[in-house]
């Protein structure tokens, strides 16, 4: 367990234990981070560069009857005004999404959401960009909006898309897993079948950078140079390609530094393609940079889904059977970025870490007039939503069994010895030491005197809550024949370069918001081949000088680039070993390694090292029969299976019984996610995972009102926890490694945003049973808690 | 209308609109694009730099207003490129990590330590609660700025590529 | 990020240039202090002056808190942050600091003044409702001369107060009497937030009875509100819980909250309840100690 009490004394300590290979090191990013010498984008100048600013839609619902630019045309200070009309004489007023939808780059006919794109204006500055939207003026006839998600696809409702031709309701998609006949058999016969109404309430990733770019069309070559926010630049070329018309080699996609990405930076946005056109037809380099207003209200939010989870058992706690139904609102345009067989992305594991007889989901998607997305935040493609679905059923089971939450949890475990398990939905999970876990969590929490303690509390009146989660995650997509977006499978690239004198670059396919990937896979690599990771760059974000891949989110970089960079690296050693049997004058097989150096076996005093093969390889000796000169390599890593990291998270809340204010005392976060490669980075992804679920537990929140006005778009409205809402975090950890993945490693990136949320609503419910509350939605804030006391839980929406 | 300050030790003087902002001066105009921004509605607190010692929000300062007075911005915090404590003690308690709150963070902390050299954890948590980060979970920032007010009096760090083999 | 409309930026050297030139620019011009109220409006294009008045310059003249016998005044230009930690302050009346702790954020109160606070007239606004706890006195200069303003006066609804164009709250004074204790809590979603909803109490004793107790209200109407029917109530009892509840009693009858994203009608009037209770019972509390020693 960490606590803040075990910061050391003062003496002069040494944090970095320098492994050539895993374990704790200090991040080599962190330099320039600490001086301000990062390159965000919006710290980007380019010579003549113009600014962009976007107008966008005041109401939720209208058509589009009028657009009089004249006034912003003669501003002196603007060099272009573009509207959906301009747009749509060159074919680009439309664009593909990543779910395989259009959306509007820039509105035609109407506006189908608070916020959504209408025209852009491209000045000399920045403040020149904003007064001159102030000069265009647009003529509205209101529409009456589809905002309430229940009611969108009652027969009647006006219709979002009706620019599809025949379109006559807001119905997005349905979509099922799992064996409904065996569910309700086994719920027909049950001893006890609980049902509850949940919500996943509309939240937003908000990363402290909003995003945006700098696009440079340059007009001689024909080549298009955007930098971006964007989590997946290599995708983002490809679609480009696609959307503009610019043939892909012409195009160069550069992710800089990333203010956090959260999945927030996933999607191509108008912004961006407005910012390309802004580019070719000024013939200047143009920056796009959204405020925050714009990211709350515009981009990919996460989760807003309705559900009904039913849970059935028998009466002595063994779970039979667990089904789901749910309402998922899109938005206007179908943005979520998910793999395209999974247009509910990986909800499908909602069946949890139990082992289970029977479980069905259906999954009903409708259009609302609200802004594109729902697959973002650290949900590992709809798992939080699972999760929370899961979790909090189990809890009420407890509940209704009158069974410890803990005691039914372990009665229920899928058991080491039955990996690989084959879910009910068909998942494979890789492996998993559940027991482990939780009673490492028990462990640290001391759960039983927390129980004792609450007992003796409750006679006093105080509320006192304790709440388990236990999470399985499927991270790591994935399986090229599964899992792609757009048709671009997801499968990932690496390539590995020792120079002459042993130093080293590699070359990634996912890049980094904050991940620390140029500390962890110059560790990775390191581990292989011996060379320490301070003589290892590590390049990334840039489509001109890293291989094809599609990005970093759903926790994929370890499991799939970290894997790739293994191999690779890999690769490499084989290569040198032949060139160190030559150099030895000996056979491979007469060779062993130990990390950095190939021993003669039985004469470990001869050997040569890895910079005196690397030298080799570029010298001028002879080189083994067959073998080119250098030393490098390249592979494309297609996973055959995602990885399934899981833990087991305990959290304690005291609320004010006359307030009904909810404070987190402690949270205990037991993360397994296989062989850790750098114990401080994770660390810092649980810590601010578990940030996020106290967030979205208790405070965030994007609301509507009646008429599609966003409720919640700044950061006065759309509430992120600061330092002061936060316990210490306790975090310890077990190590199960996959045994499919190369180095044995998982994902771990949104695991705490992923099982943070229901433990802490547990803990609120659990708290609130002296009011006989069974559940209660999220955001837990004091308001909605109280009514939850007075026998009033509403859902937000 | 013209405005002259200091910032970070040195005179400046430009020709500035009226409604500019102290952190758009600093950034666009300066050059200096370690103070970042993160929101309109002074929340976020990326954009906190030091106005005659204090930490302010940058993006809700005037540059006019800072005219004649003294700004100090996270490139003002390293001496001859060695590194404050500050500095040092986020890289070795992991206080950052996408390092777009980090600069504010760093700023604040400075001026923390200036006034209270052994802050308490809850002085601290108190200290950077105008400031959000999405990424860390702040119990690393906590650490770091513990870190740095241990080994004040130790030698500033060089900003020397880390050597991890050494 | 969002940024203001052009605007003419002046910076006033004295109180009586700062009036002068409201006088001279009209009603286009807007004074700026902290600026933590006004340049996020301007920012959102919410308000759109054409002059601003900078009188940071005047802290010296107009931040000063001053503490006598029988008076407490602090210039308008005081600091939020002075006012956390002005220890003469928190001796007269410690519903200030209780206040200025749930005020914001430490960054901003940095810069964020007295008279900013109650000048932007927000009814959620936490400093109004100190004030009127206290029941001060708000003194205006214009060109003409000073004029005091008692609390139950300066507010004429939400975000209008009773300083005309060409005037400037240049300071807040605040009676002082024996035996006194003081008060604040505050519920809010998330530190720094506005408040779901506050309250202010004060109680003045005269030997173990309340010779008067004031109670004042946040988010929960139209402007700040103070209570007479509470005055009425507690004077010439003995403090009690049961005293304190026919308070709150009377706290969640004389408010007017709306049902809005930080909470319902229904909880909020519960709150103006609970904790005008809870800041009465530490006022109560902290009087009686000031009566023993």
């Amino acid at each position: 367990m960490t606590t803040i009490e075990d910061v050391p004394p003062p003496a002069l300590v040494d944090n970095d234990q320098h492994p050539v290979g895993y374990g704790r090191m200090l991040r080599k990013e962190d330099p320039r981070f600490v001086r301000g010498l990062g390159t965000f984008c919006d710290d980007l100048q380019l010579p003549g560069m113009l600014h962009l600013a976007i107008l966008r839609s005041p109401v939720a619902h209208a058509r589009i009857t009028h657009i009089d630019v004249t006034a912003a045309e003669a501003h002196p200070k603007v060099k272009a005004v573009v509207t959906g009309a301009d747009l749509a004489k060159r074919g680009l007023a439309w664009m593909t999404t990543l779910a395989d939808d259009v959306q509007a780059v820039l509105a035609t006919d109407k506006v189908r959401y608070q916020g959504q794109e209408v025209a852009f204006v491209v000045a000399e500055d920045h403040y020149s960009a904003r007064d001159a939207l102030e000069l265009i003026f647009v003529d509205y006839d209101m529409l009456d909006p589809v905002i309430d998600l229940r009611t969108a696809l009652d027969p009647g409702a006006p219709v979002v898309r009706d620019e599809i031709e025949g379109k006559a309701d807001n119905h997005g998609f349905d979509w099922e897993t799992g064996d409904a006949a065996a569910t309700s058999a086994v719920f027909k016969d049950a001893e006890v079948t609980v049902t509850q109404d949940l919500v996943f309430p509309r939240v937003h990733p908000a990363p402290m950078e909003t995003c945006g770019a700098v696009a440079d069309f340059d007009r001689v070559s024909g080549k298009l140079t955007m930098w971006s926010t964007t989590q997946a630049p290599h995708a983002h070329r490809t679609l480009y390609a696609i959307v503009a018309g610019i043939p892909e080699h012409k195009i160069r996609v550069i992710s800089p530094d990333v203010g956090g990405g959260f999945g927030n930076k996933v999607p191509i946005y108008p912004g961006y393609v407005c910012a390309i056109v802004g580019s070719i037809v000024t013939g200047k380099p143009v920056k796009w940079m959204e405020d925050r207003t714009e990211n709350l209200v515009s981009t990919a939010f996460a989760r807003d889904y309705i559900m009904r989870g039913e849970i059935a058992a028998t009466r002595d706690g063994r779970i039979l059977a667990i089904r789901s139904n749910v309402l998922a609102d899109l938005g206007a345009f179908n943005g979520t970025a998910a793999p395209l067989k999974y247009p509910a992305g990986f909800f499908g594991v909602f069946t949890g870490s139990y082992d289970i007889e029977a479980a069905h989901c259906a999954v009903t998607a409708a259009y609302t007039n609200k802004a594109p997305g729902g697959v973002a935040y650290s949900c590992s493609f709809r798992i939080a939503e699972a999760v929370y679905l899961v979790e909090r059923m189990v809890d009420r089971l407890a509940s209704e069994l009158d069974i410890d939450p803990v005691e039914l949890r372990m009665k229920n475990f899928i058991q080491p010895e039955q990996f690989p398990y084959t879910t009910k939905t068909g998942w494979v999970y890789d492996s998993g030491n559940y027991p482990g876990a939780m009673n490492e969590a028990l462990r640290i929490a001391g759960y039983d005197d927390l129980r004792a303690e609450q007992v003796v509390r409750r006679e006093r009146g105080e509320l006192m809550g304790i709440g388990v989660s236990f999470f399985t995650e499927a991270v790591g997509a994935g399986p090229r024949k599964d899992m792609d977006i757009l048709g671009l499978g997801m499968a990932d690239g690496c390539e590995l370069r020792i120079h002459p004198t042993g130093k080293a670059v590699v070359r990634i396919s996912v890049q980094s918001q904050g991940q620390g990937h140029e500390t962890t896979y110059a560790q990775i690599i390191a581990e292989e081949i011996g060379i320490s990771p301070a003589d290892i760059d590590v390049v990334h974000g840039d489509t001109d000088n890293t291989p094809f891949g599609l990005g970093t989110y759903g926790s994929r970089s370890t499991p799939v680039s970290g894997a790739a960079a293994a191999l690779v690296a890999r690769k490499v050693r084989d290569k040198a070993k032949i060139i160190a049997s030559g150099m030895l004058e000996v056979s491979v097989a007469d060779l062993e390694w130990r990390k950095g150096a190939f021993h003669v076996k039985g004469d470990p005093g001869t050997s040569v090292t890895i910079q005196d093969i690397a030298m080799r390889a570029y010298g001028s000796g002879d080189l083994p029969e067959g073998l080119e000169g250098g030393l490098e390599a390249q592979i494309c890593y297609n996973p055959e299976n995602l990885t399934y990291p899981f833990g087991a998270y305990i959290c304690v809340v005291d609320i004010d019984p006359g307030t009904a204010k909810v404070v987190v005392r402690r949270f205990i976060a037991v993360d397994d996610c296989g062989t850790r490669i750098n114990d401080m980075i994770i660390e810092g992804q649980v810590h601010g995972g578990l940030t996020d679920g106290i967030g979205i537990a208790l405070m965030e929140y994007i609301g509507f009102d009646e008429e599609g006005n966003c409720l919640n778009g700044s950061l006065m409205d759309y509430l992120i926890p600061t330092s002061l809402e936060v316990p210490h975090w306790e975090t310890s950890h077990t190590v199960t490694p996959s045994p499919h993945h190369p180095i044995g490693a998982k994902g771990v990136g949104e695991s705490a945003t992923v099982g943070s949320p229901p433990a802490i609503v547990n803990a609120v419910v659990d708290a609130l049973k002296p009011f006989g509350v069974q559940h209660v939605d999220m955001p837990c804030t004091p308001s909605r808690v109280w009514e939850a006391m007075q026998g009033r839980a509403r859902p937000p929406m | 209308m013209q405005v002259s300050m200091t910032v970070n030790d040195e005179v400046v003087t430009e020709t500035v609109e009226g409604r500019m902002l102290l952190v758009h001066f600093l950034r666009d105009r300066l050059r200096l694009t370690g103070t970042h921004w993160g929101c309109d509605t002074s929340n976020c607190g990326t954009c906190v730099v030091q106005l005659d010692g204090e930490p302010v929000k940058s993006c809700t300062v005037l540059a006019a207003m800072a005219s004649g007075h003294s700004v100090r911005t996270v490139e003002g915090l390293e001496v001859d490129h060695l590194l404050d404590p500050v500095q040092q003690g986020f890289i070795e308690c992991h206080g950052l990590q996408c390092g777009f709150c980090t600069p504010g963070m760093l700023m604040t902390a400075r001026a923390l330590l200036d006034r209270d050299p052994d802050p308490s954890e809850a002085t601290i948590r108190e200290a950077i609660s105008g400031q959000i980060c999405r990424c860390t979970g702040y119990t690393s920032i906590i650490r770091s700025i513990q870190w740095a007010a241990a080994h004040a009096h130790e030698h500033p760090t060089s900003d020397e590529p880390t050597d991890a083999t050494s | 990020m969002q940024v203001p409309a052009p605007i003419e930026y002046e910076r006033a050297t004295s109180v009586g240039h700062a009036v002068g030139l409201l006088e001279r620019l009209g009603a286009e011009a807007r004074i700026l202090a902290g600026g933590h109220s006004l340049i996020p409006m301007m920012k959102l294009r919410l308000v759109n002056p054409e002059y601003l008045i900078d009188i940071n310059d005047l802290h010296e003249e107009l931040g000063r808190i001053t503490v006598t016998d029988g008076e407490v005044r602090i210039g308008t230009m005081a600091r939020h942050r002075e006012l956390l930690e002005s220890d003469k302050l928190y001796e007269a009346f410690p519903i200030f600091r209780d206040a200025e702790r749930v005020i914001a954020d430490p960054i901003v109160r940095n810069r964020g003044t007295l008279g900013g606070s109650l000048c932007q007239a927000d009814p959620s606004e936490d400093l109004s409702t100190v004030c009127t706890t206290l029941g001060a006195s708000c003194v205006i200069r214009g060109s003409s001369g000073d004029r005091v303003v008692p609390m139950e006066e300066f507010y004429l609804g939400p975000y209008q107060t009773a300083v005309g164009q060409a005037e400037i709250l240049i300071e807040v004074r605040f009676p002082v009497r024996q035996h006194s204790g003081s008060a604040y809590a505050k519920v809010d979603r998330r530190a720094g937030d506005w408040a779901v909803a506050a309250a202010g109490a004060a109680i003045w004793l005269d030997g173990d009875v309340i010779a008067d107790a004031r109670v004042g209200l946040a988010a929960v109407g139209p402007n700040t509100t103070g209570i007479p029917a509470i005055s009425e109530a507690l004077k010439g009892l003995e403090p009690s819980e049961e005293a304190f509840a026919v308070a709150g009693q009377i706290a969640t009858e004389n408010c007017d909250p709306v049902t809005d994203g930080r909470g319902t009608s229904d909880y909020k009037r519960h709150l103006a309840g609970e904790l005008t209770r809870r800041t009465l019972r530490t006022a109560s509390d902290r009087a009686m100690q000031r009566s023993r020693g």
